[in-house]
């Protein structure tokens, strides 16, 4: 089974994230890069799928400017087969910002295309911006079917059989033919750290480049970002780590009631 | 084209999805502000007695959208019937609740529309102008939709309250699409759970929450003895479960419970929008991070800035007294 799994390169979790000066974007002058963790979990789901098999590929797609090399070398040694970055400009109208998500699904499915998979995976969603769609639309523009929140994949008959997330703790299973696009969801499995031969391999694994075009003109448009206005008066607790304690004690007796 | 359509969400089972309430009170403000009118479209194969529920609220229109093949949530079958409605009823906005199966077909209809979806809105300001977070959480974001097409937004748990829904009356229309069984490509099967839950958070007073700050399995016994010495439930955010660390049943969050305690102390979490819509209910909430900018110390009551290394062990003991 050939195994695409489309990955984002998204600002580290704990990275302080500021707004740029254009006000529509974030400054990424001091972020650190990782990848997208739902992502990674889609890595995992292809490489485990391809070592039960015993057989196939696992192709790493990602659009994104020079910087995301880092996050595609660590997919190469985390065991994917090859690489294919579609490389964006850094800001401006040709960036990935500047794409809404049928931008950046068109630039994927485009790449994906020409690659003809049996199976593609991608995170459910991105940290970063959090439309939870490329996947979705992906599939759409490919017109292959998907499904979302996966938390298993295996072979049935010709096809896959997947169990689906719902909500409250629920699941389902689906079947559906191949190709197929999953997107995956956080937990299914256990994410993998790259061995050091697995750094050492990546080095002579293959990357394919390719420029992405000017960007069409977004649906989506944004229109300014901002830090989010507290919507409840947090009254901050400072002091020691005793002194705080003690404050909060005063208060699960007094306030909150529950002592 | 004109006007403002909700598509309502009913469980697999039987009964609404709660969310559909607030889409639906979401949608008739929408309609209010834009002095356009509002309408809902029920899907299924068998949905008068459903639409049937509408005919005291404020509605245009209530679309009873029908077919066989809708009997089952698909995708493509939901795609299909409300590409057909969308052509028929013309809206100018569609609004939907921003469920998992909203998730599942809602960018591909958009697709099919040369649309985008504009996902997870948190509020909707004059203009309009939708608001989405980026950065989980730590930045808005407002959106405007661009070009002449219809507008496709689906909106976040808890943004709008459901019995904010106005009154009135709603006549109902059968619309009944042309669907193909070949057009359906998957093939869903019954929902299930894993196992009887074990422990039910809905019904604790007192939850103490651990997220990722908490670093590794090992420190989680300093969050556990604090638990046990408030007579506590533990509970945890998605990553402490997807690692294993404590079971799926007590994670807290849109794919986990739902609870509203007198007191939600929560260690080492950030506040991703996913957790909170399943804890925002809470009385008191009192929180413990090391990063002043998480957005969990936007809806907490009271906040503590530091290591919690050193503050929940403290903690334990001053409450042990």
């Amino acid at each position: 089974m050939k195994i695409l799994v489309a990955i984002k390169q998204v600002p580290e979790r704990d990275a302080q994230v500021r707004v740029a000066a254009d006000g529509r974007s974030i400054d990424e002058g001091d972020a650190a890069w990782t990848i997208n963790e739902p992502d990674a979990y889609a890595l995992e789901e292809a490489l485990q799928l391809k070592e039960r098999e015993g057989a196939g590929e696992v192709v790493v797609l990602c659009a994104g400017p020079e910087r995301a090399t880092s996050t595609i070398r660590e997919a190469l040694a985390k065991g994917a087969d090859r690489a294919i970055h579609i490389v964006t400009a850094e800001e401006g109208a040709e960036s990935l910002a500047a794409r809404d998500t049928l931008g950046v699904a068109g630039l994927l499915a485009e790449a994906a295309k020409a690659e003809s998979p049996d199976l593609i995976l991608t995170g459910l969603q991105s940290d970063d911006l959090g439309a939870g769609q490329t996947g979705v639309v992906m599939a759409e523009l490919l017109g292959v079917p998907h499904a979302t929140l996966i938390m298993q994949v295996e072979r049935a008959g010709a096809g896959l059989k997947v169990k689906r997330e719902l909500e409250d703790g629920w699941f389902q299973h689906v079947e559906m033919p191949l190709p197929a696009l999953l997107t995956i969801q956080s937990g299914g499995n256990r994410l993998r750290y790259a061995t050091l031969m697995g750094i050492k391999k990546a080095k002579t694994k293959e990357t394919k480049t390719s420029e992405a075009g000017a960007a069409t003109t977004a649906v989506a448009e944004i229109v300014k970002v901002y830090p989010p206005e507290r919507v409840k008066r947090t009254e901050m607790l400072t002091g020691s780590a005793d002194e705080i304690a003690a404050k909060i004690v005063e208060k699960l007796k007094f306030e909150v009631k529950v002592l | 084209m004109s006007g403002v359509l909700v598509v309502m969400e009913q469980k697999a089972g039987s009964g609404w999805n709660r969310m559909s309430f607030e889409a639906l009170a979401a949608s008739q403000k929408l309609a209010a502000d834009l002095g356009v009118a509002c309408s809902a479209a029920v899907i299924g194969s068998d949905v008068a007695a459903l639409a049937a529920e509408f005919g005291d609220k404020k509605l245009e229109t209530v679309w009873t959208v029908s077919h066989a093949l809708l009997a089952k949530y698909t995708a493509d079958g939901w795609c299909a019937a409300l590409q057909q409605l969308i052509a028929e009823a013309k809206p100018q906005y569609v609004v939907f609740p921003h469920t998992y199966q909203v998730r599942d077909f809602a960018p591909a209809l958009a697709t099919r529309l040369k649309q985008v979806l504009i996902s997870d809105v948190t509020a909707i300001h004059d203009g309009p102008v939708f608001v989405r977070q980026w950065m989980q959480g730590k930045l808005n974001a407002d959106y405007r939709h661009a070009g002449e097409g219809v507008c496709l937004v689906s909106v976040q748990a808890g943004t709008f309250r459901a019995d904010a829904v106005e009154a009135g009356s709603a006549a109902v229309k059968e619309f009944a699409p042309q669907i193909d069984a070949a057009q359906i490509r998957t093939t869903p099967g019954e929902p299930f759970r894993e196992a009887a839950q074990t422990v039910d958070l809905t019904a604790a007073p007192v939850i103490v929450s651990v997220g990722r700050g908490i670093g590794e399995q090992e420190n989680l016994s300093i969050v556990e003895e604090l638990a046990a010495a408030l007579g506590a439930e533990i509970a945890a955010s998605r990553p402490i479960c997807d690692n294993g660390w404590l079971p799926m049943e007590r994670q807290v969050g849109s794919s986990g419970q739902t609870v509203a305690p007198k007191l939600y102390l929560a260690v080492g979490i950030s506040g991703a929008i996913q957790h909170l819509v399943g804890m925002k209910g809470a009385k008191t909430v009192i929180a413990i991070n090391k990063d002043p900018d998480a957005p969990i110390f936007e809806i907490a009551d009271i906040g503590v800035v530091g290591d919690l290394f050193e503050i929940v062990p403290a903690l334990t003991k001053a409450i042990k007294g």
